[in-house]
C-alpha cells in the first residue's frame, strides 16, 4: 500500500451539518475523504475518524444523547479501543462525551446565548491525535458556532482531567493568555478540547475543518487536522 | 350567559367584503366554507401581494444575466461556470411581532425552502431588520427574540448568517419589519428546466409534521393590521422544526442531482392550497386532492 494517502472516515448522522466541510477539509490536506453512514456497520477500513457538528437526530433530547446509540458507534468505540485516531468536532465531541469516550460534558453556553466567531486556542499538549505536529504554547485562530459548549466535569473528575494533561486546547487570547473574555462559553479551566488517557480519542468545540483554506480567512484549523492525517498515516 | 354576534366566515378569514363579492361574480354561485378558505389564503396579502405588488413592480427585473425573474419560488443569476446565483427576500414582520423567535425563525425556513424549490443548495442567509426604540421593553423582548430566532435556526440547518443591516427608530415600535434572504448555488441548467409533467401524475408531500399551528397564518395573521388583542393570534404562528428541515434539505439536493423530479414547489405559509394550485396552474393541469387518505395523497389531472 505505499504511497497511499490516509483515509479518514466522516461520519454523517442525520442533522450533521458539517460533514461536507470535514471532507473537504480532508481532501485539501492531501487525505482520502471517506463518507461514513450513521447506520453503517462498519467503517469501511478507514484509519480515521472525524465526528462532524451539526445537530444530529435533531438534539431534541440533550446533545449527542440519541447519536451515541447509531449502529456505527459501535464501530467507533471499537476503533477508539484499539488505538484508532478519532476526532469529535462540536456536536462530534458532545457524542463523545455522551458515549464516556471522552470525559466531562458539554452544557449550555454561560451566557445563554448561541454563539459565533473567531476565537484563539492555546495547545496544552502535543501528545494527542490532533496536536503531534504543535508544541505546547502555540496559538491557533479557528472558528466556533455552537449554544452548548460550556465544558464541564464533576470537581474530582476536573482535577483528574487536569492531574493527567488531558486537556488538549484552552481558550485563550491572540497573546496566549487564558482569561474570560477570550473564553466564549464560559468553560471549566477555559477547556476547548480534551483527549482519552491514551491521547488517540480527541474532543474540541472549536471547527478546526472550516479554517484550512487561506481564500476564506485563517487557517488554525490546518496543523490540527495535518496532525490528525500524520497520526492515520501512521497507521496505513 | 352573554351572546355574541358571530363574525361573518370571510371577515374571520381576513377577506374583505368586496373581495366575497368578486369571488361570487367568479364562482356565479356561493363559495362554500372550504372555497372561502382557499381564497382567503390565496388572495391574501402574504401570497398574491395585492397591495405591495405596485411597489415591487418598480424593481429592475431583466437583464443579460437574468435566468429566471419574477414569478417563481426564487430568482435565478448566471455567474458564469454553468452556475446560477438562487436569492429570495421576504418579510416575515407579522408574525415576528407576535411571537418573534418562532416567527424569526420560520421565516428563515421558509425562504431557504424557496431557494430549494428551485432545486438549489441553500448556501447563505441575510437578515435586513427594523425595531422600534431599545428604550422600550417590548421592542427588547421583540428585538431579543427575532436575533435568537434567525441565529437559532440558522445553526441548526448548518446555513451561516453572512450578512444583515438593523436600524432603530420609532414607526417600527411593536411592529418591527424582519425580513429574512437567503442564497443559494445552483447548475445553471437545472433552474431553466422547470416543471414538466404529464396529467396523471402524483404530487408528493413531504416535509415536517402537519400541526395545529400556523393554521391561517397567511390571512389571519399576516395580511391583518396589528391591532389590541393581536396576542389572542399567537396560535397562528407556525412553530419551526429545523431538524425537519435539514432532513428535507439533504433530501430534495439528492432528488435533484439524480434527476428524479419533474417539479419541486415550496409548501408556505397557505399549505397545500398555495402548493397544490400553483403547481398545477403552472402546468395547465388541474389537480384533485384526498385529504383523508393518510396525511394527503395528490394526484395530478
Amino acid at each position: 500500500m505505499a504511497g497511499r494517502s490516509p483515509r479518514v472516515g466522516v461520519v454523517t448522522f442525520p442533522g450533521s451539518l458539517d460533514d461536507r466541510d470535514a471532507l473537504r477539509a480532508v481532501r485539501f490536506l492531501g487525505g482520502e475523504g471517506v463518507p461514513l453512514w450513521h447506520a453503517d456497520p462498519d467503517l469501511r477500513g478507514v484509519d480515521a475518524v472525524i465526528l462532524p457538528g451539526g445537530f444530529s437526530y435533531g438534539d431534541y433530547l440533550r446533545t449527542g444523547a440519541i447519536a451515541r446509540f447509531a449502529p456505527v458507534m459501535e464501530e467507533v468505540r471499537r476503533f477508539a479501543e484499539r488505538g484508532g485516531p478519532v476526532l469529535g468536532i462540536c456536536n462530534g465531541f458532545q457524542i463523545l462525551c455522551e458515549a464516556g469516550l471522552l470525559p466531562g460534558a458539554l452544557a449550555r453556553n454561560a451566557s445563554l446565548r448561541f454563539v459565533c466567531r473567531w476565537v484563539h486556542v492555546r495547545v496544552e499538549t502535543a501528545a494527542s491525535a490532533i496536536t503531534g505536529e504543535l508544541l505546547p504554547g502555540e496559538v491557533l485562530e479557528v472558528p466556533v458556532k455552537h449554544g452548548e459548549g460550556r465544558y464541564v466535569a464533576a470537581p474530582g473528575d476536573l482535577e483528574r482531567i487536569e492531574a493527567e494533561g488531558l486537556v488538549v486546547l484552552r481558550y485563550c487570547s491572540p497573546a496566549g493568555e487564558l482569561d474570560d473574555r477570550s473564553d466564549p462559553n464560559g468553560s471549566a479551566g477555559h477547556v476547548a478540547g480534551v483527549r482519552n488517557a491514551a491521547g488517540n480519542v480527541v474532543g474540541l468545540m472549536p471547527h478546526p475543518e472550516h479554517a484550512v483554506d487561506p481564500d476564506l480567512g485563517p487557517t488554525g484549523g490546518q496543523p490540527l487536522l495535518a496532525s490528525l492525517l500524520a497520526r492515520a498515516m501512521a497507521r496505513v | 350567559m352573554a351572546t355574541r354576534t358571530r363574525e361573518p366566515l370571510h371577515r374571520a378569514l381576513g377577506l374583505t367584503d368586496d373581495e366575497l363579492e368578486a369571488i361570487r361574480r367568479t364562482l356565479g354561485r356561493q363559495p362554500n366554507p372550504t372555497e372561502l378558505a382557499m381564497y382567503a389564503a390565496m388572495w391574501s396579502e402574504h401570497c398574491s401581494y395585492k397591495s405591495s405588488k405596485l411597489h415591487l413592480r418598480t424593481l429592475p427585473t431583466e437583464g443579460e444575466a437574468v435566468l429566471v425573474g419574477p414569478g417563481r419560488d426564487a430568482g435565478a443569476v448566471d455567474v458564469g461556470d454553468g452556475l446560477a446565483v438562487v436569492f429570495k427576500m421576504e418579510s416575515h414582520s407579522h408574525p415576528s411581532a407576535i411571537e418573534p423567535f418562532q416567527g424569526a425563525a420560520t421565516g428563515v425556513g421558509g425562504i431557504v425552502r424557496d431557494v430549494l424549490a428551485m432545486g438549489a443548495r441553500p448556501v447563505a442567509l441575510l437578515d435586513p431588520l427594523r425595531f422600534g426604540p431599545l428604550t422600550e421593553e417590548r421592542n427588547r423582548w421583540l428585538f431579543a427574540g427575532v436575533v435568537a430566532g434567525i441565529g437559532g435556526y440558522g445553526n441548526c440547518i448548518g446555513l451561516p448568517t453572512v450578512g444583515g443591516e438593523v436600524a432603530f427608530a420609532a414607526p417600527h415600535s411593536a411592529n418591527p419589519t424582519v425580513n429574512v434572504m437567503c442564497v443559494g448555488i445552483a447548475p445553471a441548467e437545472r433552474v431553466l428546466r422547470g416543471h414538466r409533467t404529464e396529467p396523471g401524475a402524483l404530487l408528493l408531500l413531504i416535509g415536517a409534521a402537519t400541526g395545529r399551528d400556523g393554521i391561517g397564518g397567511v390571512s389571519v395573521l399576516a395580511s391583518r393590521t396589528l391591532e389590541e388583542g393581536a396576542e389572542e393570534s399567537r396560535p397562528s404562528v407556525q412553530i419551526g422544526d429545523p431538524f425537519a428541515e435539514k432532513l428535507l434539505i439533504e433530501a430534495c439536493s439528492e432528488l435533484a442531482d439524480r434527476g428524479l423530479l419533474e417539479g419541486l414547489q415550496d409548501l408556505g405559509g397557505a399549505g397545500l392550497t398555495c402548493a397544490a394550485s400553483e403547481s398545477a396552474s403552472r402546468l395547465g393541469l388541474g389537480v384533485e386532492l384526498e385529504l383523508d387518505v393518510g396525511a394527503a395523497d395528490v394526484e395530478v389531472r
